[in-house]
Parts: C-alpha cells; sequence; structure tokens
C-alpha cells in the first residue's frame, strides 16, 4: 500500500486503475484577464518650475457605461510623489494597496519613506514587466510625478507591458492624443523649465481636461488635481471642469435622427 | 524557589508538582535585568519610552533604535533579551500585515496584543523552544475617523446612511503589556524592566484612568520616569528613546513616530532638572534635620 502523502484520499490504483487525465480537462489553454472592466481614462501631467502637476476625470466606465463617477485616480506615495491611473480599475487598487505596504515598509526605518517618485517609477514598470511576462498584465497605463534622487522634478509613464517613456508633459490613454499636442503648443520643445510657472502648468492641465471632456466619450467633467512641490502634496479630488461651452456642438452633424 | 534543583525546572512546557512552569520563571527574570521600558496611555495618545543602556563608548549615539514600529499606528518596546524583541516585533509585523491583506485595513492595537499574546504563549508550549525572554509594551492609535477600505476608489451614493450607525464612537488609544508567558492586559500605564517599581510608583501618581494627562504631558512624565527609574543604576550611562502616537487630529496624525527633537530636547532638559532638584531638596532637609539635632 502506498503510504506517501501524494496519494492520500485518491482512488487506489491496483482497485481502480491509474486516473485517466482526460477527465476534467479544460478546454483551451490557461487565460488570464484578457481585457479590462471598469477603466479610468487619461491621465495628465505637466513638469514646472520647482514642482509637477498631475490631473485625471473621477470617473469609471463600465465599457460605455458612465459607471462610477467619483473615482479617485491620483492615489500619493509617500509625501512627495503620486501615481495617477489609467486603465483597470481593480489592477489600480491592487497597486494602491501594494504601494500602501511598500510604504509601510520604509516607514519602519525612522528615517521614513526613503523612495522618490524616480524609485517609485522604476518600481512600478519592473512589476508591469514582470506581469506582462507573465501573460498576466496589469492594466494600466500610470503616469508617476514627483522628484528625482537630485531633487529635479520628475514625471515620467509607466505602461502593461512595463514600457517606459518621459517628457516634460505626458498623457496616457485618449490625453495621449488630445491632451499632449495642446501641451507642446503651450510649452513648446526647448522651453526651459524655469519658464513654465506653477500657475501655467495647473492652467493648462485645466484646459486640457476641458478638451477631454469635449471630445472623449469616457470621460466626465468632475477631475481631480495635484500639484506636487518640495513643500509636499496638494491634492484636490472634487473638482468641476468650469467655463464649458458646448456652442461647437451645434455645427457637429451626421449623429442621431438628424436629417439635415 | 523551594522547587529549584528538583528538575522541574530543565525543560519548557513542564508544570512543577505545586503548578509552575519555571522556565517561564527564569525568563522573567531576564526581562527584570532589562532596560526599564514604559507605556503611557493619554487621552489623546500613547507614549512609549525606554532606558537604553549604553554598553560600549564605541556605539554611535542615537542608532540601535529599541522601539520599532508596526504598520503605521502601532510602537513595540521591549525589556530583556534585545534578539527576542527584534523577532517579536518581526511577528507583529507579519501578523499587522496579513490583517491587512485579510480585512483591507489597519490592525486594531487590541487584535494585535490578542495575536502576539497567543504567539508568546506558544513558545511555553514546547520542549524545543524556550519562552520569550521579554516582556513588550504594544501602545497603538486605532483611528477614530471612519477610515476608507485599503484600496477603496469611491464613497459610492451620497444619500441614504449606508446602514451606518450615527454618533457612534470607536478607536481611541490603547496600551497592552505582554509577558513571557503570554499573559497580556490592558494598561492605563505599563512599566517593565529593571526600574519598573519605581516607574509603577511614578506612574501611579499620574491619576492615568481619569482620562486628564495630555499627550504633551505625557511624553514630559515619560522622560522623568525613566530618568527617576534610572537612579538604581546610576554608574552605567544610558540613552533615552522615546516615541508616540497621537489622535488623528494631533500632532502625529495617528501615526507611530520619533517624539519631535525640539519636544525630546525640553522633556528631557525639565527631566535632569527634576533629578537635580530631588537631590538639592534631599541635601536642604539633611541640613535641616543636623541643624534641628
Amino acid at each position: 500500500m502506498n503510504h506517501f502523502p501524494e496519494a492520500w484520499g485518491r482512488p487506489r490504483n491496483d482497485v481502480y486503475g491509474a486516473y485517466d487525465h482526460s477527465y476534467l480537462q479544460t478546454t483551451g489553454p490557461k487565460a488570464h484577464t484578457s481585457s479590462p472592466a471598469v477603466t479610468g481614462t487619461s491621465v495628465v501631467g505637466v513638469k514646472f518650475n520647482g514642482g509637477v502637476a498631475i490631473a485625471t476625470d473621477n470617473l469609471a466606465s463600465y465599457g460605455s457605461l458612465a459607471r462610477f463617477s467619483d473615482v479617485k485616480r491620483l492615489r500619493t506615495f509617500g509625501d512627495k510623489a503620486i501615481v495617477g491611473f489609467g486603465g483597470d480599475v481593480s489592477d489600480m487598487q491592487y497597486l494602491d494597496r501594494l504601494l500602501a505596504s511598500m510604504d509601510i515598509n520604509e516607514n519602519y526605518s525612522p528615517r521614513g519613506n526613503m523612495l522618490n517618485a524616480k524609485n517609485l517609477h522604476t518600481y512600478l514598470a519592473k512589476v508591469f514587466y514582470k506581469r506582462r511576462s507573465e501573460f498576466n498584465p496589469l492594466w494600466n497605463h500610470v503616469l508617476v510625478a514627483g522628484f528625482d534622487g537630485e531633487g529635479e522634478p520628475f514625471l515620467s509613464s509607466a505602461d502593461l507591458l512595463g514600457t517606459t517613456f518621459s517628457a516634460p508633459h505626458l498623457a496616457t490613454g485618449f490625453g495621449a492624443h488630445l491632451a499632449v499636442p495642446i501641451l507642446r503648443r503651450k510649452f513648446p520643445e526647448g522651453m526651459p523649465l524655469e519658464e513654465i510657472s506653477q500657475e501655467d502648468a495647473v492652467q493648462a492641465l485645466k484646459d486640457c481636461l476641458k478638451v477631454l471632456f469635449y471630445r472623449d466619450a469616457r470621460s466626465i467633467d468632475k477631475y481631480s488635481i495635484a500639484v506636487v512641490t518640495k513643500d509636499g502634496i496638494d491634492l484636490k479630488e472634487d473638482e468641476q471642469i468650469q467655463g464649458q461651452s458646448w456652442a461647437f456642438a451645434e455645427r457637429i452633424k451626421g449623429y442621431g435622427a438628424q436629417t439635415v | 524557589m523551594t522547587s529549584i534543583g528538583t528538575g522541574y525546572d530543565l525543560s519548557n512546557s513542564v508544570f512543577s508538582p505545586d503548578g509552575r512552569n519555571f522556565q517561564v520563571e527564569y525568563a522573567v527574570k531576564a526581562v527584570e535585568n532589562g532596560g526599564t521600558a514604559i507605556g503611557i496611555r493619554c487621552k489623546d495618545g500613547v507614549v512609549l519610552a525606554v532606558e537604553k543602556i549604553v554598553t560600549s563608548k564605541l556605539l554611535k549615539a542615537g542608532a540601535n533604535k529599541r522601539i520599532a514600529s508596526v504598520d503605521r499606528h502601532v510602537g513595540i518596546v521591549s525589556a530583556g533579551l534585545v534578539p527576542d524583541g527584534r523577532h517579536f516585533v518581526s511577528r507583529a509585523r507579519d501578523e499587522a500585515s496579513s490583517w491587512r491583506s485579510t480585512y483591507k485595513g489597519p490592525i486594531p492595537t487590541s487584535a494585535l496584543a490578542n495575536r502576539l499574546g497567543g504567539y508568546v504563549q506558544a513558545y511555553t508550549l514546547y520542549s524545543s523552544v524556550r519562552p520569550f525572554g521579554i516582556t513588550a509594551i504594544v501602545g497603538g492609535w486605532d483611528s477614530e475617523a471612519e477610515l476608507p477600505v485599503d484600496g477603496q476608489v469611491g464613497t459610492g451614493p451620497k444619500s441614504g446612511s449606508g446602514g451606518k450607525v450615527e454618533g457612534a464612537k470607536a478607536g481611541g488609544p490603547g496600551l497592552y503589556m505582554i509577558e513571557p508567558s503570554g499573559l497580556y492586559w490592558g494598561y492605563y500605564g505599563a512599566a517593565t524592566g529593571k526600574g519598573r517599581q519605581t516607574a509603577k510608583a511614578e506612574l501611579e501618581k499620574l491619576d492615568l484612568s481619569a482620562g486628564n494627562l495630555s499627550l504633551v504631558d505625557g511624553v514630559k512624565e515619560a522622560a522623568r520616569i525613566i530618568y527617576v527609574a534610572h537612579e538604581d543604576s546610576k554608574d552605567k550611562d544610558f540613552e533615552l528613546e522615546m516615541t508616540w502616537i497621537s489622535s488623528v487630529d494631533g500632532p502625529t496624525k495617528g501615526r507611530h513616530e520619533e517624539v519631535p527633537k525640539e519636544l525630546f530636547d525640553e522633556a528631557e532638559k525639565a527631566a535632569k532638572q527634576s533629578m537635580v532638584g530631588d537631590d538639592e531638596e534631599e541635601e536642604e532637609k539633611t541640613q535641616g534635620e543636623q541643624m534641628e539635632e
């Protein structure tokens, strides 16, 4: 008689014959989540003289349904870094908990959390890359804002494949198409960071969010905006897009039941 | 200890005929030689303090911390074998993080004390292990504010009660002391280590159960008590180490942190002064007595 633990509770081979593994087979290969479910749209960020500003709207969509309208997609890490999440909201929650546990571990030392935004970005990109290599990606595109090791403003992106990209102004999702051209016009290439004030950066983000609300059907006019400076993070999570004008919509033809 | 030498103290988890576990009692002896550690439960927070005996002049001042953070809102200080204390803290951190992964929120101080008590007690049950040579003081603040679940992104509907009870009070300070037997109680003021008797006497004078002592005053008292308790082992150098946890609207925002340098220096200075003052009073008294003679 076989006394090894792997045989416990199984029908005896000498009585019933060897187990036929062709029973209980799943059809096809093991499949991980291959599409996001509840999603957030664009994240927009701009570096300015002495810090970084970053903004998202407060919507989580379920397909084309505007499902949750008070979702906080800007998450703080320590007192000088912020992550803006686009993409799957449940994966964002997973990453948020991951970052929270990392923050707790960092604070076991009396020196406190020593990880800056650049370290955080490197870490997140590696997490994304590991998960995509396991064919089990975290379906997000994030912007990380804060400071690097030299104390310079830092803004960089990481996506679900682990791709990283850095620029003085960045946007994810629809914003990559609609907001980046606006930001490039406001802050042309070669414009030194010293010439961009905090007010200019914040105003640029608000302008971008307004255009995104006009043109991105998965967006909403409630938004969160955060400014990271040496003094810390100023995070506002319950803002409303001001000065909307839908006059241009009059001229849009070709949808719905219009006949002319 | 009349039963010593009768063989009942040679193995852990063995009772003597009169119902004692000698290995646990010997562990308590290890604690009684450690530097004094105290905890004070104030009305708006908790203070932890320890007398860190400096064993060598080659040790860096202010390094080698003896009070550790667990999660964000709990601190642990212990007296006795330092490595046992470190292992104890490591276990506490594992418990706090496992609580978070299950319940998506911070572990209540009472629940942490309960789990740690169970863990320490298990080390009195088996002949393959020895009991912990520490008595640990666990201080924490359970948030009185309504905390979001970890990873929560929204707040839900604005109308309706959502099953919430109006005006329900939650949270507050927690202070527990866990002994080598696994026994733990909740305390208003806890003291362990070499100077515990003196420290306990001083703590009793504070009338902590009345709930009037503020956190800042608690810090000053803690510093003073450590200095008073050090009188018995005056020949040894020591460093004072203090941490605190305030309420959510207090100076540490519900987090366990080192007492800031300014307040620490003020408290330590006042403590040293009170010692000098005591000496002078005693001298005056003796002089007075002599005069009478």
